[in-house]
Protein backbone atom coordinates (compact mmCIF):
# COMPACT_ATOMS: atom_id res chain seq x y z
CA UNK A 1 0.00 0.00 0.00
CA UNK A 2 1.54 3.35 -0.77
CA UNK A 3 1.46 6.57 1.07
CA UNK A 4 -0.71 8.02 -0.85
CA UNK A 5 -3.61 5.72 -0.13
CA UNK A 6 -3.13 5.81 3.67
CA UNK A 7 -3.86 9.02 3.26
CA UNK A 8 -6.78 9.09 0.50
CA UNK A 9 -8.69 6.21 2.11
CA UNK A 10 -12.54 7.36 1.43
CA UNK A 11 -15.65 6.06 3.62
CA UNK A 12 -17.22 3.59 1.77
CA UNK A 13 -20.53 3.27 3.71
CA UNK A 14 -21.85 6.58 2.55
CA UNK A 15 -21.46 4.78 -1.25
CA UNK A 16 -23.22 2.09 0.48
CA UNK A 17 -26.17 4.09 1.90
CA UNK A 18 -26.61 6.16 -1.69
CA UNK A 19 -25.89 2.78 -3.83
CA UNK A 20 -29.16 0.93 -1.55
CA UNK A 21 -31.59 4.01 -1.57
CA UNK A 22 -31.23 4.49 -5.28
CA UNK A 23 -31.82 0.31 -6.51
CA UNK A 24 -34.54 0.12 -4.11
CA UNK A 25 -36.46 3.45 -5.29
CA UNK A 26 -36.65 1.69 -8.40
CA UNK A 27 -37.17 -1.72 -7.01
CA UNK A 28 -39.79 -1.05 -5.01
CA UNK A 29 -41.69 0.78 -8.11
CA UNK A 30 -40.06 -1.75 -10.53
CA UNK A 31 -41.97 -3.81 -12.33
CA UNK A 32 -42.01 -6.88 -10.04
CA UNK A 33 -42.95 -4.55 -7.59
CA UNK A 34 -46.27 -2.84 -6.88
CA UNK A 35 -49.59 -3.70 -8.72
CA UNK A 36 -50.79 -0.05 -6.95
CA UNK A 37 -47.93 1.73 -8.79
CA UNK A 38 -49.11 -0.30 -12.10
CA UNK A 39 -52.58 0.67 -11.38
CA UNK A 40 -52.00 4.10 -11.01
CA UNK A 41 -49.27 4.88 -13.74
CA UNK A 42 -52.07 3.24 -16.11
CA UNK A 43 -55.09 5.63 -14.67
CA UNK A 44 -53.25 9.24 -14.43
CA UNK A 45 -51.68 8.01 -18.42
CA UNK A 46 -55.48 7.51 -19.40
CA UNK A 47 -56.77 10.98 -17.41
CA UNK A 48 -53.54 12.92 -19.21
CA UNK A 49 -54.23 11.37 -22.52
CA UNK A 50 -57.79 12.83 -22.72
CA UNK A 51 -56.01 16.46 -22.48
CA UNK A 52 -52.66 16.45 -23.83
CA UNK A 53 -50.82 13.10 -25.91
CA UNK A 54 -47.74 12.32 -23.73
CA UNK A 55 -45.08 9.47 -24.75
CA UNK A 56 -45.48 6.65 -22.10
CA UNK A 57 -41.82 6.75 -20.74
CA UNK A 58 -41.83 10.57 -20.05
CA UNK A 59 -44.61 9.75 -17.22
CA UNK A 60 -42.35 8.52 -13.91
CA UNK A 61 -44.34 7.42 -10.51
CA UNK A 62 -42.37 6.45 -7.65
CA UNK A 63 -43.76 5.35 -4.29
CA UNK A 64 -40.91 5.93 -1.84
CA UNK A 65 -41.70 4.58 2.29
CA UNK A 66 -40.89 6.39 4.72
CA UNK A 67 -41.83 5.53 8.51
CA UNK A 68 -45.41 7.42 8.79
CA UNK A 69 -46.48 7.41 5.48
CA UNK A 70 -45.38 6.68 2.08
CA UNK A 71 -44.43 9.44 -0.54
CA UNK A 72 -46.30 9.21 -4.01
CA UNK A 73 -44.17 10.41 -6.39
CA UNK A 74 -45.62 11.29 -9.95
CA UNK A 75 -42.83 13.68 -12.50
CA UNK A 76 -44.89 14.21 -16.09
CA UNK A 77 -42.85 15.25 -18.77
CA UNK A 78 -45.20 17.34 -21.06
CA UNK A 79 -44.21 17.95 -24.82
CA UNK A 80 -44.06 21.37 -25.20
CA UNK A 81 -45.60 21.69 -28.92
CA UNK A 82 -48.33 18.80 -27.88
CA UNK A 83 -50.16 21.34 -25.18
CA UNK A 84 -53.67 22.70 -25.85
CA UNK A 85 -55.07 25.94 -25.21
CA UNK A 86 -52.92 27.19 -22.20
CA UNK A 87 -49.20 28.01 -23.18
CA UNK A 88 -46.94 25.11 -22.75
CA UNK A 89 -45.14 25.04 -19.72
CA UNK A 90 -41.70 23.31 -19.14
CA UNK A 91 -41.78 20.03 -17.50
CA UNK A 92 -44.35 20.00 -14.98
CA UNK A 93 -43.53 18.09 -11.49
CA UNK A 94 -46.45 17.11 -9.78
CA UNK A 95 -45.63 15.79 -6.25
CA UNK A 96 -48.77 13.86 -4.64
CA UNK A 97 -49.09 12.66 -1.38
CA UNK A 98 -50.56 9.26 -0.72
CA UNK A 99 -50.55 7.52 2.40
CA UNK A 100 -50.21 3.85 1.52
CA UNK A 101 -48.60 1.51 2.70
CA UNK A 102 -45.23 -0.19 1.27
CA UNK A 103 -44.91 -1.09 -2.04
CA UNK A 104 -46.53 -4.55 -1.73
CA UNK A 105 -44.76 -7.11 -4.25
CA UNK B 1 -52.91 -15.99 23.34
CA UNK B 2 -50.35 -17.52 21.90
CA UNK B 3 -47.88 -15.21 19.81
CA UNK B 4 -46.27 -16.34 16.26
CA UNK B 5 -43.20 -14.56 15.31
CA UNK B 6 -40.99 -15.65 11.96
CA UNK B 7 -37.35 -14.64 11.97
CA UNK B 8 -36.67 -14.23 8.17
CA UNK B 9 -34.25 -12.41 6.26
CA UNK B 10 -33.90 -13.11 2.79
CA UNK B 11 -30.70 -13.82 2.14
CA UNK B 12 -28.74 -16.52 3.98
CA UNK B 13 -25.91 -16.82 6.90
CA UNK B 14 -26.70 -13.43 8.23
CA UNK B 15 -27.59 -15.25 11.79
CA UNK B 16 -31.84 -16.31 11.38
CA UNK B 17 -30.75 -19.38 13.25
CA UNK B 18 -28.86 -18.23 15.60
CA UNK B 19 -31.50 -15.14 16.61
CA UNK B 20 -34.06 -17.87 16.59
CA UNK B 21 -32.22 -19.79 19.37
CA UNK B 22 -31.45 -16.77 21.21
CA UNK B 23 -35.13 -14.74 21.38
CA UNK B 24 -36.55 -18.55 21.99
CA UNK B 25 -33.85 -19.16 24.95
CA UNK B 26 -33.91 -15.81 26.20
CA UNK B 27 -37.80 -15.66 26.58
CA UNK B 28 -38.19 -19.34 27.81
CA UNK B 29 -35.52 -17.96 30.81
CA UNK B 30 -38.00 -15.06 31.57
CA UNK B 31 -40.58 -17.77 32.05
CA UNK B 32 -42.85 -18.09 29.18
CA UNK B 33 -43.35 -21.08 27.23
CA UNK B 34 -41.58 -21.01 23.96
CA UNK B 35 -41.34 -23.60 20.74
CA UNK B 36 -38.63 -23.02 18.31
CA UNK B 37 -39.61 -24.70 14.95
CA UNK B 38 -37.55 -25.35 12.05
CA UNK B 39 -38.59 -24.40 8.84
CA UNK B 40 -35.64 -24.91 6.64
CA UNK B 41 -36.48 -28.42 5.28
CA UNK B 42 -33.52 -30.41 3.84
CA UNK B 43 -30.97 -27.95 5.63
CA UNK B 44 -32.15 -28.03 9.27
CA UNK B 45 -29.59 -26.34 11.77
CA UNK B 46 -31.93 -25.18 14.30
CA UNK B 47 -31.61 -28.53 16.02
CA UNK B 48 -27.20 -28.09 15.66
CA UNK B 49 -27.53 -25.08 17.20
CA UNK B 50 -29.41 -25.70 19.99
CA UNK B 51 -27.70 -28.68 20.46
CA UNK B 52 -30.47 -31.41 19.83
CA UNK B 53 -28.95 -33.01 16.84
CA UNK B 54 -28.94 -36.23 18.46
CA UNK B 55 -32.47 -36.04 19.73
CA UNK B 56 -34.45 -35.77 17.03
CA UNK B 57 -36.92 -38.55 16.01
CA UNK B 58 -39.87 -37.11 14.10
CA UNK B 59 -39.67 -33.88 12.35
CA UNK B 60 -42.19 -31.07 11.12
CA UNK B 61 -42.86 -33.08 7.85
CA UNK B 62 -43.85 -36.19 9.68
CA UNK B 63 -46.55 -34.03 12.34
CA UNK B 64 -47.97 -32.44 8.76
CA UNK B 65 -48.42 -35.68 6.77
CA UNK B 66 -49.54 -37.30 10.12
CA UNK B 67 -47.07 -40.05 10.93
CA UNK B 68 -46.39 -38.76 14.03
CA UNK B 69 -48.09 -37.19 16.83
CA UNK B 70 -46.82 -33.30 17.39
CA UNK B 71 -45.81 -34.34 21.04
CA UNK B 72 -43.76 -37.02 19.81
CA UNK B 73 -41.66 -34.74 17.54
CA UNK B 74 -41.19 -31.84 19.86
CA UNK B 75 -37.87 -32.05 21.25
CA UNK B 76 -37.70 -30.40 25.30
CA UNK B 77 -34.76 -28.68 25.98
CA UNK B 78 -32.62 -30.04 28.52
CA UNK B 79 -31.22 -27.38 30.20
CA UNK B 80 -34.76 -25.06 30.07
CA UNK B 81 -37.51 -27.27 30.62
CA UNK B 82 -40.63 -24.75 28.93
CA UNK B 83 -38.23 -24.61 25.79
CA UNK B 84 -38.92 -27.03 22.45
CA UNK B 85 -37.49 -27.70 19.51
CA UNK B 86 -39.95 -28.91 16.23
CA UNK B 87 -36.69 -29.83 13.89
CA UNK B 88 -36.99 -29.64 10.58
CA UNK B 89 -36.93 -32.93 7.83
CA UNK B 90 -32.69 -33.25 6.92
CA UNK B 91 -33.97 -35.74 4.08
CA UNK B 92 -37.23 -34.67 2.44
CA UNK B 93 -37.69 -31.60 0.11
CA UNK B 94 -40.20 -28.54 1.30
CA UNK B 95 -42.73 -29.10 -1.19
CA UNK B 96 -43.37 -32.23 1.23
CA UNK B 97 -44.99 -29.14 3.35
CA UNK B 98 -48.10 -28.43 2.43
CA UNK B 99 -50.64 -25.34 3.33
CA UNK B 100 -53.41 -26.99 5.34
CA UNK B 101 -51.07 -29.30 7.43
CA UNK B 102 -48.75 -26.67 8.32
CA UNK B 103 -52.10 -24.41 9.69
CA UNK B 104 -52.88 -27.57 11.67
CA UNK B 105 -49.73 -27.49 13.00
CA UNK B 106 -49.49 -23.81 14.22
CA UNK B 107 -53.08 -23.79 15.39
CA UNK B 108 -51.88 -26.54 17.38
CA UNK B 109 -48.37 -24.84 18.75
CA UNK B 110 -50.79 -21.85 19.71
CA UNK B 111 -53.11 -23.69 21.97
CA UNK B 112 -49.58 -25.10 23.22
CA UNK B 113 -47.29 -22.36 24.20
CA UNK B 114 -46.75 -18.83 24.78
CA UNK B 115 -44.76 -18.00 22.04
CA UNK B 116 -44.07 -20.46 18.58
CA UNK B 117 -40.56 -18.72 16.72
CA UNK B 118 -40.26 -20.01 13.47
CA UNK B 119 -36.45 -19.74 11.89
CA UNK B 120 -37.49 -19.49 8.15
CA UNK B 121 -34.94 -20.54 5.79
CA UNK B 122 -33.07 -18.13 3.11
CA UNK B 123 -34.59 -17.15 0.02
CA UNK B 124 -38.28 -15.87 -0.96
CA UNK B 125 -39.58 -19.80 -2.23
CA UNK B 126 -42.09 -21.49 -0.93
CA UNK B 127 -40.44 -22.33 2.56
CA UNK B 128 -39.87 -18.75 3.20
CA UNK B 129 -43.67 -17.68 2.58
CA UNK B 130 -44.16 -20.67 4.67
CA UNK B 131 -42.71 -19.65 7.71
CA UNK B 132 -43.49 -16.26 7.71
CA UNK B 133 -47.51 -17.05 6.46
CA UNK B 134 -48.84 -17.69 10.03
CA UNK B 135 -46.90 -15.05 12.20
CA UNK B 136 -48.58 -12.43 13.69
CA UNK B 137 -45.08 -10.79 13.94
CA UNK B 138 -41.69 -10.71 12.23
CA UNK B 139 -38.00 -10.25 13.12
CA UNK B 140 -36.18 -9.07 10.30
CA UNK B 141 -32.49 -10.22 10.69
CA UNK B 142 -30.26 -7.85 8.53
CA UNK B 143 -26.22 -7.59 8.06
CA UNK B 144 -24.92 -3.62 7.70
CA UNK B 145 -24.22 -4.55 4.62
CA UNK B 146 -25.91 -4.13 0.50
CA UNK B 147 -27.00 -7.30 -0.42
CA UNK B 148 -28.27 -7.84 3.55
CA UNK B 149 -30.42 -5.12 3.26
CA UNK B 150 -31.91 -5.31 -0.32
CA UNK B 151 -32.64 -8.76 0.28
CA UNK B 152 -34.34 -7.68 3.85
CA UNK B 153 -35.96 -4.84 1.43
CA UNK B 154 -37.62 -7.86 -0.37
CA UNK B 155 -38.54 -9.89 2.40
CA UNK B 156 -40.68 -6.67 3.85
CA UNK B 157 -42.44 -6.69 0.73
CA UNK B 158 -43.92 -10.15 1.01
CA UNK B 159 -44.31 -9.96 4.92
CA UNK B 160 -46.43 -7.06 3.83
CA UNK B 161 -48.46 -9.19 1.13
CA UNK B 162 -47.87 -12.70 1.10
CA UNK B 163 -48.93 -13.49 5.00
CA UNK B 164 -52.36 -14.58 6.57
CA UNK B 165 -52.30 -10.90 7.81
CA UNK B 166 -51.76 -9.26 5.24
CA UNK B 167 -54.21 -10.65 3.07
CA UNK B 168 -56.77 -10.00 5.97
CA UNK B 169 -55.90 -6.41 5.88
CA UNK B 170 -53.98 -6.01 8.87
CA UNK B 171 -50.60 -4.64 9.44
CA UNK B 172 -47.89 -7.18 10.14
CA UNK B 173 -45.76 -6.17 12.88
CA UNK B 174 -41.95 -5.79 11.60
CA UNK B 175 -39.08 -5.70 13.82
CA UNK B 176 -35.59 -4.96 12.41
CA UNK B 177 -32.59 -6.91 14.41
CA UNK B 178 -29.44 -5.78 12.93
CA UNK B 179 -26.72 -8.51 13.72
CA UNK B 180 -22.69 -8.60 13.49
CA UNK B 181 -22.53 -4.55 13.58
CA UNK B 182 -18.85 -3.13 14.48
CA UNK B 183 -19.65 0.58 15.88
CA UNK B 184 -15.66 1.45 15.45
CA UNK B 185 -15.93 0.06 11.86
CA UNK B 186 -19.62 1.92 11.50
CA UNK B 187 -17.70 5.15 12.97
CA UNK B 188 -14.79 5.01 10.85
CA UNK B 189 -17.14 5.16 7.60
CA UNK B 190 -16.53 1.53 7.05
CA UNK B 191 -19.40 0.14 7.86
CA UNK B 192 -23.83 1.16 7.47
CA UNK B 193 -24.28 2.96 10.32
CA UNK B 194 -27.53 1.85 12.47
CA UNK B 195 -29.59 5.00 11.07
CA UNK B 196 -28.69 4.52 7.46
CA UNK B 197 -30.36 0.86 7.95
CA UNK B 198 -33.10 2.04 9.93
CA UNK B 199 -33.70 4.96 7.17
CA UNK B 200 -33.71 2.74 4.53
CA UNK B 201 -35.96 0.30 5.81
CA UNK B 202 -38.14 1.90 7.54
CA UNK B 203 -38.96 -0.81 9.80
CA UNK B 204 -38.49 -0.07 14.05
CA UNK B 205 -35.31 -1.15 15.33
CA UNK B 206 -35.50 -4.61 18.18
CA UNK B 207 -32.09 -4.76 19.13
CA UNK B 208 -28.06 -4.22 17.50
CA UNK B 209 -26.13 -7.41 18.08
CA UNK B 210 -22.67 -6.54 18.20
CA UNK B 211 -19.72 -8.95 16.45
CA UNK B 212 -18.41 -11.15 18.74
CA UNK B 213 -16.55 -14.41 19.21
CA UNK B 214 -19.54 -15.78 21.43
CA UNK B 215 -22.01 -16.42 19.10
CA UNK B 216 -19.38 -19.02 17.32
CA UNK B 217 -18.38 -20.02 20.48
CA UNK B 218 -22.21 -21.04 21.20
CA UNK B 219 -22.60 -22.37 18.21
CA UNK B 220 -19.76 -24.50 18.44
CA UNK B 221 -20.84 -26.32 21.39
CA UNK B 222 -24.82 -26.00 20.86
CA UNK B 223 -26.31 -24.04 23.33
CA UNK B 224 -28.19 -20.47 22.51
CA UNK B 225 -25.79 -17.62 23.55
CA UNK B 226 -28.14 -16.09 25.77
CA UNK B 227 -27.54 -19.60 27.81
CA UNK B 228 -23.81 -20.45 26.83
CA UNK B 229 -23.00 -16.80 28.40
CA UNK B 230 -25.73 -14.42 29.05
CA UNK B 231 -23.38 -11.78 30.16
CA UNK B 232 -21.51 -11.58 26.99
CA UNK B 233 -22.80 -8.87 24.39
CA UNK B 234 -24.44 -10.64 21.96
CA UNK B 235 -26.65 -12.12 25.00
CA UNK B 236 -27.30 -8.98 26.92
CA UNK B 237 -28.72 -7.37 23.73
CA UNK B 238 -30.48 -10.41 22.54
CA UNK B 239 -32.30 -10.20 26.60
CA UNK B 240 -33.02 -7.05 25.38
CA UNK B 241 -34.73 -7.39 22.67
CA UNK B 242 -37.27 -10.09 24.29
CA UNK B 243 -37.59 -7.62 26.89
CA UNK B 244 -38.48 -5.09 24.36
CA UNK B 245 -40.91 -7.94 22.38
CA UNK B 246 -42.91 -8.33 25.89
CA UNK B 247 -43.39 -4.19 25.77
CA UNK B 248 -40.57 -3.09 28.36
CA UNK B 249 -39.07 0.35 27.51
CA UNK B 250 -35.44 -0.62 26.98
CA UNK B 251 -32.97 1.91 25.59
CA UNK B 252 -31.22 1.17 22.73
CA UNK B 253 -27.30 0.48 23.29
CA UNK B 254 -25.02 -1.72 20.73
CA UNK B 255 -23.82 -4.01 23.86
CA UNK B 256 -20.25 -4.08 24.12
CA UNK B 257 -17.12 -7.19 25.64
CA UNK B 258 -14.84 -4.77 25.71
CA UNK B 259 -13.25 -3.68 28.67
CA UNK B 260 -12.15 -0.12 29.12
CA UNK B 261 -8.31 0.33 30.50
CA UNK B 262 -9.27 0.89 34.27
CA UNK B 263 -11.42 -2.40 33.65
CA UNK B 264 -8.65 -4.27 32.51
CA UNK B 265 -6.05 -2.68 34.81
CA UNK B 266 -8.17 -3.57 38.06
CA UNK B 267 -10.68 -6.96 37.14
CA UNK B 268 -8.58 -10.49 36.95
CA UNK B 269 -10.54 -12.37 34.98
CA UNK B 270 -14.20 -12.22 35.22
CA UNK B 271 -15.71 -15.85 35.20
Amino acid sequence: MSLRNLFNKRASAPTARDRLQLILAHERAGAGGSDLVMLLREEILAVIAKHVTVERDKVQIRLERGKDMSTLGVDIELPVTAAPKPPAKPPAKVPAKASSKRAAA
Amino acid sequence: MAKVLVVTSGKGGVGKTTTTAALGAALAQAGQSVAVVDFDVGLRNLDLVMGAERRVVYDLINVVNGDAKLNQALIRDKRLENLSLLPASQTRDKDALTDEGVAKVMDELREKFDWVICDSPAGIERGATLAMRHADLAVVVTNPEVSSVRDSDRIIGLLDSKTLKAERGEIMEKHLILTRYDPARADRGDMLKVDDVLEILSIPLLAIIPESLEVLRASNVGCPVTMNNPLSAPARAYIDAVRRLKGDPVPMTVPSDKKSLLNKLFTRRAA
